[in-house]
């Protein structure tokens, strides 16, 4: 038998973004329904490397990740459990001059966003991180950024909002979607059609086929970061690591293990990725040179997932192009785990209010020209 | 360089391994033999360090006969195959495996047309409260420590659990002097009646079931049947066991506990392979699907042993014989067909018996209801069986991936490959579901921890 659900918003995707939107919804009275496919939190958002981090981001992200900064303060308020979020630090690495140059300047275009960026160099570096390997010269902390533990806050945010109210369907693929003008409409199998007004696209590395189907194509493509986890070790480390111009990146968890990423993984198929034997081979010599003490430490295990990326690595943030009522929240590059929060405060708003209070035009899903007129321009 | 039409590697050097590589060389094949051990023979034949003098009759005892018969073979086999023992393979991609070599700390790639996955068992383990302290080793533990080292776990020792390895590894133990302090058994002496006709089909192992009892019994060591273990006590190691018989509770002393509930097919490198997996209601068990030839779902890739579901050592034998034949003929390698079907009926003829054992040693199906809340269910992340419940009843966890990122069971350095069954019949328990529903672990490299500095590759070996 059929279930036929009518709501205000109904999300497509359980991740970060999607549950912390529906928890906002709800705290604005708006009835919502999730549908997730598999299980929320169990994708991007509950396998990535778990930083926490506003430096280094883009300064068009920063308000959204200072609204997120602050939201991450409030965990156990907003959906009972801190998951692990602690503000250790997050410290960028300089391999170079240049490089400590690149981390300076962006200290200073940051500015404004009072981010309180100490660069260390020198006698300073090696007394605050004795553990760090030769090639480094220098960095930049930011010691109000932190980590968290994904595979506890992202479910836990659909759990607040299910709490709240929402109506969540997990292992619910969305197999078709129209729109009659007016209304959403959504069938998931046999078993479920959900009518609404709104409807919120956070599926993730999967979202671009929504949007497509609305006229709103976009050039994403998936990626799969190589992850890998050591067994525990005696605790040495606060900071979460990250290198200029590098592309490892590591934090010790409380327990002792280290978390470490870097460099592409592989798809096995549209849905599922696993780390890479190149990769993995290059992130350990990375490892190695970042912190020596690793060298005769053991990987126990290594993973990746599905993420979106857009050519210029910035999300899609905002209504549709074409549709009312259709907004889209997707293609983090790899980096959506801190502003997820933000974001789906942002898509509350959207949805209620009509306008964002945090900046996001730089994420505007108009910024990809339509295909039609794309291909005048491509054929010149 | 042009590349054989056949490239076989076989993975494993047991009975199962040890007969599949016999067979290609057989036909003019040199196959790559990447095996853990030092010493080719696999878990259940496995030899002790060379220069050690214990003669097969001592190590083996009833079994003496086809262990000398399995290392004759591949001792016989070292000029004809490439035999590469000390070989961890941790991972698996792009048709070629990730090897480590323990002598030399250095990790290659071993590119393979065709794989013969060999994997073998480890001890199927329901722990019990107490199991981590020092003495307490599986069944399958305390039998290498006898056959490889020539060692006692300790001088006065309770066996428990259930399965043939527990009557045996008792009767190992016993004739080689040391005090069994007792042999508990979660099955009831009625299951092992109930069994007896299927158990007929192979009356010498039967028979010979049979014959460890009775000597156990005759030399006086105390047989439970029906015994549910409780607890194990000691501060600094083990001192005593506590066990329950019909409400009542009992204590013996001891220095060691021999604990197992059967065996577990090792599977994670079917999984890395991409291998399909099929619940098995008789392995009550997950396993990579194979068909009656010894076919994996992935072309390519086949299946021997107990690696794939648990059949025992002679089985495992014939299995290997027979997938390797497979293996030829679907490369058209002319075989002996007659040999082939000879095997799938041995096979097939085995699994009665098989079944007939299970009936014997059956799972003890109230062990998840008994397990009390403080009781340490994954040992590397210290995950309690409480935990587990309190993550199904906070946030509906029912899947098994969902359990272990909410509560890191299974994520410690075993990956799961010890407290796997048990946390899956915990959660099965918890909500109420089948163990089949409740799914398993997602394989992920490394298959065994790896030093970081050896995931480069020393040198990799040329794949045309």
């Amino acid at each position: 038998m059929t279930q036929r659900i009518v709501t205000d918003v109904a999300i497509v995707g359980g991740g970060i973004v999607g549950s912390s939107a529906a928890l906002a919804l709800r705290r604005k009275g708006l009835r919502v329904v999730l549908l997730e496919r598999d299980l929320c939190g169990s994708r991007s958002s509950g396998v990535n490397y778990g930083g926490v981090r506003r430096q280094g981001r883009p300064i068009s992200q920063l308000p959204l990740a200072q609204r997120a900064h602050g939201i991450w303060g409030r965990l156990p308020e907003l959906i009972g459990t801190e998951g692990e979020y602690i503000r250790s630090g997050h410290f960028k690495i300089a391999r170079s001059e240049a490089d400590l140059a690149a981390l300076e300047a962006y200290r200073d275009s940051a500015h404004d966003f009072d981010l309180g960026i100490d660069i260390l160099s020198g006698a300073r570096l090696r007394e605050r991180c004795p553990w760090l390997g030769g090639k480094a010269v220098g960095g930049s902390l930011c010691m109000e950024d932190g980590q968290a533990n994904p595979r506890l806050v992202s479910p836990a945010f659909a759990l607040a909002a299910a709490r709240a109210g929402a109506d969540i369907h997990e292992r619910t693929r969305v197999d078709e979607i129209a729109h009659d003008g007016q209304f959403f409409h959504l069938r998931a199998g046999n078993a479920l059609q959900v009518k609404s007004q709104v409807l919120l696209n956070c599926a993730g590395a999967w979202a671009s086929a929504i949007a497509e189907q609305f006229g709103d194509a976009v050039p994403m493509q998936s990626g799969h970061p190589a992850m890998a986890v050591t067994e525990p070790l005696p605790f040495f480390m606060h900071w979460s690591l990250g290198v200029e111009g590098g592309t490892v990146y590591c934090r010790q968890v409380a327990r002792g293990n280290l978390v470490l990423g870097g460099g592409p993984g592989r798809a096995l198929d549209a849905d599922r990725a696993r780390s890479d034997r190149a990769s993995m081979a290059a992130l350990a010599t990375q490892a190695v040179e970042l912190l020596p003490v690793l060298r005769d430490a053991h990987f126990i295990r290594t993973w990746s997932g599905t993420e979106g990326y857009l050519p210029d690595r910035q999300p899609v943030i905002g209504p549709s192009r074409t549709t009312s009522g259709l907004f889209h929240g997707f293609g983090f590059a790899g980096a959506g785990f801190q502003v997820g929060p933000a974001v789906g405060e942002v898509l509350a708003e959207l949805v209620s209010d009509g306008r964002s209070t945090t900046p996001i035009d730089a994420f505007g899903i108009g910024r990809f020209a339509p295909a039609s007129t794309a291909e005048p321009a491509l054929a010149q | 360089m042009t590349r054989p039409v056949l490239q076989p590697v076989v993975v494993g050097a047991g009975p199962a391994g040890i007969r599949a590589a016999q067979t290609l060389a057989a036909h003019g094949l040199r196959p790559i033999v990447i095996d853990e051990a030092a010493r080719a023979g696999g878990q259940i034949y496995r030899r002790p360090p060379a220069h050690f003098k214990r003669t097969p009759q001592r190590l083996y005892g009833t079994e003496a006969g086809r262990a000398i018969a399995v290392h004759a073979a591949i001792d016989d086999l070292q000029d004809r195959i490439d035999h590469r023992p000390d070989s961890l393979v941790w991972s698996a991609q792009d048709q070629q495996l990730d090897v480590l070599h323990g002598p030399t700390q250095t990790t290659r790639t071993v590119p393979y047309g065709q794989l013969i996955v060999a994997t073998g068992a480890t001890d199927r383990v329901l722990p019990v409260p107490g199991w981590t302290l020092p003495g307490v080793y599986t069944l399958g533990g305390a039998q290498v420590a006898l056959k490889f080292q020539g060692c006692a776990i300790g001088s006065r020792v309770v066996f428990m659990g259930t399965g043939p390895l527990l009557y045996l590894v008792a009767y190992q133990y016993a004739k080689a002097g040391v005090k069994v302090a007792a042999v508990l058994d979660t099955a009831r002496f009625v299951d092992q009646l109930a069994a007896v006709p299927a158990m007929l089909r192979q009356p010498a192992v039967f028979a010979k079931g049979v014959t460890y009892i009775a000597w156990l019994r005759a030399h006086g060591v105390a047989l439970r049947s029906g015994a549910r273990p409780v607890r194990i006590l000691g501060e600094e190691r083990v001192r005593s066991v506590v066990w329950a018989e019909g409400g009542r509770e009992h204590t013996i002393d001891c220095d060691a506990v021999g604990f197992g509930y059967a065996l577990r097919s090792e599977t994670q490198l079917a999984d890395l392979l991409g291998c399909r997996f099929a619940y098995a209601p008789m392995h009550r068990a997950h396993l990579p699907e194979r068909d009656a030839a010894g076919r994996s779902s992935v072309p390519g890739v086949y299946l021997a042993g107990d690696g794939a579901g648990i059949m025992g050592a002679d089985a495992a034998e014939w299995a290997g014989e027979l997938t390797a034949l497979t293996l030829l003929a679907d490369h058209s390698v002319g075989v002996d067909t007659q040999r082939a079907r000879v095997l799938q009926q041995k096979l097939e003829k085995l699994s009665g018996f098989r079944a007939g054992l299970e009936r014997a040693f059956p799972f003890p199906e109230d062990w998840a209801a008994q397990a009390p809340d403080e009781l340490v269910v994954c040992r590397c992340e210290n995950v309690t069986a409480g935990e587990l419940r309190r993550a199904v009843a906070d946030s509906g966890a029912d899947e098994m991936n969902r359990l272990k990122a909410l509560t890191r069971v299974g994520m410690g350095r075993c990956q799961g490959r010890m407290c796997g069954v048990a946390a899956a019949e915990i959660l099965a328990h918890a909500t109420g579901q089948p163990v089949q529903q409740v799914g398993r672990f997602r394989g992920q490299a490394p298959i065994k921890p790896i030093p970081i500095h050896l995931l480069r590759p020393a040198d990799e070996e040329v794949a045309a």
